[in-house]
């Protein structure tokens, strides 16, 4: 065999194990990302999505943040404006957990339609640069529009 | 000031237009005084970009704060220091710096090359050219950073406390220079395939460049990692987040192509491979910006989505359109001189070493854009996470660690059974006896096995390949070995300087192993109670809370936890954590509150301590992290650092000689180039 032909060989069976991992691996570790809305309507047509692991975007319902005074459990309500779900989660919450951030939060929703996350994370939309709306909450805004 | 670095902008964009326009016509006409104009028009350029860039500065530094960049980003009293960096903290600013940069970078490109590469340039100084303008129009018409309020707040809204560490103010523009000196490359594989002059002339022009990005990508690499491991206070480094894997794409090309490139350089083989990874490496560094501030893909760490997004697309699209349409063309010019003879040879290895650096990229690429493929296809949004990139890229990686070991072994074109038996037998035996070693101190973690044997394995090839050279030159020239040593590094600085990476590579992927035994604890404590846990080394150590304090600071209020503690009974000191709630300069509060971790480091692991939170008044919520081997992670970037620069550094009185035969004086550019006439 020619070595050309041989080396070939050999790179198809590195890339194709590549492959086959990666197939695997996106079969067995992937999940949905959806909105409440979306699993809302998922749960309707298939119910196999309750208690399956899913993520989900959303976002915290002003004033719905309970912290469980003992332990480290949270509980709180997201929406997409077209579904609320109750979220309990155990765990410490990122510093940027507050009242109306998107969140991410990966977990199962049960039939009871409490979704219980298994992890948290908030996507503060300043970050690294503040979104212009949120700018008209801050004092500085506010005088000078009073001056205005 | 601020005014004429606004105009300054303006003008930088009609430079670069000017640039882009003369250079290739006056490389297609072949007339001197265009091709000259341009490269003038370039450094113009530059030195315009450098006035708007001083604009931006004096209106950051003097608390402009009509200009929004500057009210949404500082306030009055943020450290002098992260004013200054606050320059490419945010969206526009940080354009203009990477404007700022290129055109350096540029410019510096087109010097060196004055009396070099004449055929190429007038293609290579077009092609940068097109980039800066993209940019530059980016920069005035999509991103501003000069837009003005048309209110002046008494304040700004100050910078991300996360962002006000020496992590931050120097990972990012790290990891721009990496992205952005990928661009020279490019710009030299483009002006290649137009002129169809494809043989080592171009490759030879730019491996510098190619390094100076693999080392600046490197260290902003490391940077950000361990930026993201002492202030995020999640206790890792690494968490596969679209952004990180944005910034290793180009890296992993970009080493395979300093793999590949000596595969041609000494066979003439893989001409349109090398050609494809340098252009990959610039597309992927446009495409990692893209993703990251289109807000396309959704990140932990992204810019807040902006129209700058589409400029990218856009600009992305016809790039690869332009360049797919290029190396098309001109496959047969870019036939192979030579054929691959064996499977044991040197080629063969660095081939497969490519194979491997391509197929991690690929996972890596597929993996974050995922999301957005089964969208695309299947109409449903399906997200894979560090499970995914774990699964395929530990294997993978592990395959080119042991390559790591084998390669440098091999000998070129064919390898004789001597030659191999010779080479292979103290490494083989090093690794085996590792191997062995680890199992029996209890090791059970196959991977883990595996990291340690491979590792063992390149550590001696390293180790051989270094005795033979200093024995090598002791007996030449009858040197001392502590003479030979350095001498011999200096010498051969390509070759001693990718061992020295090689060693650095192997230590970060031992510390990578440790992360297998990371222990996590989260405990509730009161002043005075304690809580006793043990590592994964077996120590017990006992945390006794001191209790919670709270204080103010400079622009932050502080709630701070301390910790006595002790390992194995013996005293080993406080670790205090604290709770940062940044405040403007009236008191009010600004940003979420921030975590500052407590980190008591060895070379064994580091204890990892976070402040999660108070309830009531003094119970504080704690998280302990035991990270084995993290410090090695830090130690073996450092490593590949030092490897980068060795290899860089140039080769002083011996390359200045040869220079000086090869070109006899300096000739004006259009007499150099044959049948050129000055119009």
């Amino acid at each position: 065999m020619k070595p050309r032909i041989k080396f070939l060989l050999g790179g198809a069976l590195v890339l194709g194990t590549a492959g086959y991992l990666m197939a695997s691996a996106i079969s067995e570790t992937g999940v949905y990302y959806l909105t409440p809305g979306e699993l809302s309507a998922k749960t309707k047509v298939d119910p196999t999505f309750y208690e399956t692991g899913v993520k989900v975007g959303a976002r915290v319902v002003n004033g719905s943040i309970v912290r469980d005074p003992g332990g480290r459990q949270v509980a709180f309500k997201m929406t997409d404006g077209a579904q609320t779900y109750d979220v309990v989660y155990r765990g410490i919450t990122p510093d940027t957990f507050t009242d109306d951030v998107d969140v991410v939060v990966e977990g199962r929703l049960g039939r009871d339609g409490t979704f219980r996350a298994t992890t948290l994370l908030a996507k503060c939309a300043s970050r690294y640069e503040n979104a212009p709306d949120k700018y008209k909450d801050t004092p500085g805004y506010k005088q000078a529009e009073k001056r205005a | 000031m601020i005014l004429v670095g606004e105009l300054s902008l303006w003008v930088a964009l009609l430079m670069a237009v000017w640039a882009a326009t003369v250079s290739f016509a006056g490389g297609q006409m072949r007339r001197g005084d265009l091709i000259a104009s341009g490269e003038r028009a370039i450094y113009a350029t530059f030195a315009m970009v450098v006035l708007a860039s001083l604009g931006l500065w004096t209106a950051l530094l003097t608390h402009d704060f009509s200009i929004k960049y500057v009210a949404s980003f500082t306030s009055a009293n943020l450290p002098k220091i992260y004013t200054i960096t606050a320059f490419w903290g945010g969206q526009s600013g940080s354009l203009l710096f990477w404007a700022l940069i290129l055109a350096g970078m540029c410019s510096v490109a087109l010097w060196t090359n004055r009396d070099r590469n004449r055929e190429l340039m007038p293609y290579v100084s077009g092609t940068l050219a097109l980039v800066l303008v993209f940019f530059l129009a980016t920069i005035c018409l999509g991103s501003n950073p000069f837009e003005r309020l048309d209110w002046i707040p008494p304040d700004g809204r100050g910078m991300n406390p996360q962002l006000q560490n020496p992590g931050m103010a120097i990972h990012p523009p790290n990891l721009y220079f990496g992205y952005i000196a990928t661009t020279i490359p490019f710009a030299f594989a483009i002006a290649a395939l137009l002129t169809r002059r494809l043989d080592a002339e171009w490759l030879a022009a730019v491996r510098r460049w190619a390094l100076l990005s693999w080392f600046f990508n490197t260290t902003g690499i490391v940077l950000g990692m361990w930026w993201a491991y002492v202030e995020l206070g999640w206790g890792g480094y690494w968490a596969w987040d679209p952004v990180e894997n944005a910034s290793l794409l180009p890296w992993l090309v970009n080493t395979a192509f300093l793999h590949s490139i000596m595969v041609q350089e000494k066979r003439g083989m893989l001409r349109k491979w090398n050609v494809t990874l340098v252009v990959s490496a610039f597309l992927l560094s446009i495409f990692g910006t893209f993703i990251t501030r289109s807000g396309i893909i959704s990140s932990v760490h992204s810019f807040a989505q902006s129209p700058v997004g589409k400029w990218f697309a856009g600009f992305l699209i016809v790039a690869i359109i332009a360049t797919a349409y290029l190396v098309t063309t001109r496959l047969k010019d870019l036939r192979s001189h030579t054929e691959l003879e064996s499977m044991i040879s040197r080629e063969a290895a660095f081939l497969y070493n490519n194979l491997i650096f391509i197929g991690i990229a690929f996972s890596v690429l597929w993996g974050t854009m995922f999301p957005i493929i089964s969208e695309a296809v299947r109409g449903n949004k399906i997200t894979v996470g560090p499970p995914f990139f774990n699964t395929v890229n530990v294997p993978l990686g592990l395959l080119l660690l042991l390559l790591t070991g084998i390669g440098p072994l091999i000998a070129w074109r064919r390898a004789s059974v001597a030659n191999l038996r010779r080479q292979f037998a103290a490494p083989v035996g090093g690794a085996i006896a590792v191997g062995v070693i680890f199992f029996v101190l209890g090791l059970r973690n196959f991977a883990a096995l595996l990291t340690y044997t491979f590792s063992a394995l390149v550590l001696t090839t390293i180790a051989q390949e270094f005795y033979k050279g200093v024995g090598a030159r002791r007996r030449m020239y009858d040197e001392s070995a502590i003479v030979a040593l350095p001498r011999l590094v200096a010498r051969n600085r390509r070759r001693y300087g990718g061992y020295i990476v090689h060693l650095g590579i192997v230590v970060i992927f031992a510390a990578f192993a440790g992360l297998a035994f990371k222990r996590e604890f989260d405990v509730n404590l009161r002043a005075g109670e304690s809580k006793t846990v043990t590592d994964a080394w077996g120590h017990q150590w006992t945390f006794l809370s001191q209790g919670i304090s709270r204080y103010r600071v400079l622009n932050r209020e502080v709630t701070a936890i301390a910790l006595d503690v002790t390992r194995d009974g013996k005293n080993a000191g406080v670790i205090t954590s604290e709770k940062r709630q940044h405040v403007d300069s009236r008191g009010a509060p600004t940003f979420e509150p921030s975590t500052e971790v407590g980190i008591k480091g060895s070379f064994k692991q580091d204890v990892y301590v976070v402040l999660a939170g108070v309830r009531g008044t003094d119970a504080a919520e704690i998280r302990v992290t035991f990270n084995p081997l993290v410090r090695w992670v830090w130690l073996g970037g450092a490593l590949m650092a030092l490897g980068g620069l060795v290899v860089m550094w140039p080769q002083a009185e011996r390359h200045r000689a040869r220079a000086k035969s090869a070109v006899p004086a300096r000739t004006p550019v259009h007499e150099q180039l044959p049948g050129l006439v000055r119009a």
